[in-house]
């Protein structure tokens, strides 16, 4: 099987593992963890440098979920990649377990910042940055937000400090599926253009399908050459990407899938492994 | 008494100092530091000071990124904004996940002067003590903050630090038997009719405090208690049980500070009469740094005043 179909199968194992999970926990947001998931299959089975057998290497390299409400994709990312048994996720929202509605770093191997609070984690993400260079170490810093998120005045504080200490080792994801709680993102707050305002902030942008593996890791590639600019990969995504009733569906932004409709999606994501497995043999 | 110094200049210098003993400590300032006092360190270790600009809840989360990597920040702004503007970074980006981040609060308490009430932080205290896992420290002099800031750089845990602007005098360097522990409050002068617990620049008044009842014939006890959180417990029972009431002091509202932590652990454990002496849950106000100190009655007599209350409360009077 080549990189990319395995990429894509995996990717499609972490979004019945994140749906499963959620169904599990009856609650949590499914939309903006499937339409990332793409991109965290990328990073953690292509492009970080990471050993999950030692999650607090110093020398790794570091992702911040800053849209932090899509734990359940990074939590089925970091399972599938062996950084605990993909049971645990049954755990997920809990009390009995430690996988907590929004990324736990004291608690979670492989989480490196604790997130949830919008608008947050790319500071965070930039001070990992400027950690890096300060060490003199050449790990890079990976993040991942939302556009909703970036209504956050504090994400402009942070665009502009990546710029300017021309932070060359940080690459962000933006999950630009274009929806949000109260509805589409140009509704509730329009943003655009989105892709000018991170080049007027001086950042390098890309702008990619968030569903091609092949551009996803095209962009990665391309960022590690800028090293005198932070690089913005602006993804178009799908809300609720992999399961056709809650693609581009704004009230699956924060709801579980009952007993049926999880039945339906299950069906569906298994379909889709079953067809990339039947490719790849 | 050895001089006057301004806690913030102690504190910037000592920064400086201990810069070259310990690699990990790194500075952040959001465009203020000139009045923070990391001015020094910025000149003399340009490679670990960052100069955030005005954006106080980017240079916290920053921190927060930077102390995951292993490295020691102090964040610098007015206290004002490092415990108000950036509360909710403070709490979940430093707090939460445990980080081993220092954010400072310059200029806290009234005493600013003329800047006026948006800038004279009397809730500092109150909202960082209500952050689980958070210590919270102001040192009452130059010689302290010296002490202070070495025992923070050690310390491994979000922690909060207050200073403030005007020069005060040094207090703790002549006290007899003075050890700095984080922690462990300090019994600057002992008294058995009623204590005084104070914190920062109130700790040199509630000494002059101390001189003027004790011309009265009252004895007072007075304690330097320069870590508000975790509070030194063992030392209020104790000043509690053998002098029956206590006055507490700062330069903060009389709500949820200082006298707030002192109050709930004696109520619930010996419930002594507490008397809080500080801001009245009111704004500041604009005016020189000595007007407005004698404005909300922030002085040794205001002191004095409180401890003759709390004397009276016990006596059933």
């Amino acid at each position: 099987m080549d990189q990319i179909q395995s990429l894509k199968l995996t990717a499609a194992k972490a979004r019945l593992l994140a749906v499963d999970a959620i169904h599990e926990a009856k609650s949590g947001h499914p939309g903006g963890s499937l339409s990332c998931m793409d991109a965290l299959t990328a990073l953690y089975f292509h492009e970080m440098k990471i050993d999950p057998a030692n999650p607090a290497w110093e020398d790794r390299d570091r992702f911040v979920l800053s849209k932090g409400h899509c734990a359940p994709a990074l939590y089925a990312v970091l399972a599938l990649r062996g950084y605990y048994p993909e049971g645990d996720l049954k755990l997920l929202r809990s009390i009995k377990g430690h996988f907590s509605g929004h990324p736990d770093m004291v608690h979670i191997k492989g989480v490196d910042m604790s997130t949830g609070s919008l608008g947050q984690g790319l500071s965070c993400a930039v001070g990992m940055a400027l950690a890096a260079r300060t060490l003199k170490k050449d790990f890079r810093t990976y993040a991942m937000c939302g556009d909703g998120e970036i209504e956050e005045g504090q994400i402009w504080e942070a665009a502009m400090a990546a710029a300017k200490w021309k932070l060359g080792n940080l690459c962000v994801f933006l999950d630009n599926n274009g929806l949000q709680i109260d509805g589409p993102n140009d509704v509730v707050m329009p943003s655009a253009p989105l892709d000018k305002k991170f080049e007027a902030f001086n950042w390098n942008v890309i702008t990619i399908d968030g569903h091609d593996i092949a551009q996803i890791l095209d962009a990665l590639a391309e960022a590690r050459k800028c090293s005198e600019k932070p690089t913005l990969i602006l993804m178009k995504t799908v809300k609720g990407k992999g399961v056709s009733f809650m693609e581009d569906q704004v009230g699956w932004h924060g709801k579980a899938p009952d007993d049926e409709q999880f039945a339906a999606a299950k069906a569906e994501l298994e379909a889709a492994i079953a067809a990339l497995e039947e490719k790849g043999e | 008494m050895a001089g006057k110094i301004a806690t913030r200049n102690a504190y910037g210098e000592a920064l400086t100092e201990l810069a070259e003993k310990y690699p990990q400590l790194v500075v952040l300032d959001a465009d203020l530091a000139n009045a923070t006092m990391t001015k020094f360190f910025a000149k003399s270790y340009p490679d670990r000071f960052f100069d955030c600009g005005i954006a106080e809840a980017n240079m916290t989360d920053i921190a927060a990124g930077m102390a995951t990597a292993g490295l020691k920040p102090f964040t610098n702004t007015f206290a004002v904004f490092a415990a108000g503007r950036a509360y909710e970074q403070v709490r979940n980006s430093i707090a939460y996940p445990r980080l081993n981040v220092t954010v400072v609060g310059s200029h806290g308490g009234v005493s600013v002067g003329e800047d006026g009430a948006t800038h004279q932080a009397i809730e500092d205290f109150a909202l960082m003590r209500a952050i689980p896992g958070m210590l919270v420290c102001c040192p009452c002099d130059g010689h302290e903050m010296r002490l202070a800031v070495e025992a923070l750089i050690n310390y491994n845990g979000p922690a909060y630090l207050r200073l403030e602007r005007p020069a005060t005098e040094i207090i703790t360097d002549e006290a007899e038997g003075y050890t700095f522990e984080l922690g462990k409050g300090v019994v600057l002068r002992d008294g058995t009719d009623v204590t005084i617990i104070a914190t920062g620049i109130n700790v040199p008044m509630a000494v002059h405090a101390a001189e003027i009842l004790s011309a009265e014939g009252i004895s007072a006890r007075v304690i330097d208690m320069h870590t508000i959180k975790p509070l030194d417990e063992e030392l209020v029972l104790k000043a509690a049980q053998e002098t029956g009431c206590i006055v507490t002091s700062e330069e903060h509202s009389v709500v949820g500070g200082l006298g707030g932590a002192v109050c709930e652990y004696l109520s619930g454990k010996y419930p002594v009469p507490v008397v809080r002496h500080g801001v009245n849950d009111v704004f500041g106000r604009s005016g020189t740094y000595a007007a407005v100190l004698e404005y909300f009655g922030i002085t040794p007599e205001g002191i004095a005043g409180k401890a003759r209350e709390a004397v009276s409360l016990k006596r059933g009077k």
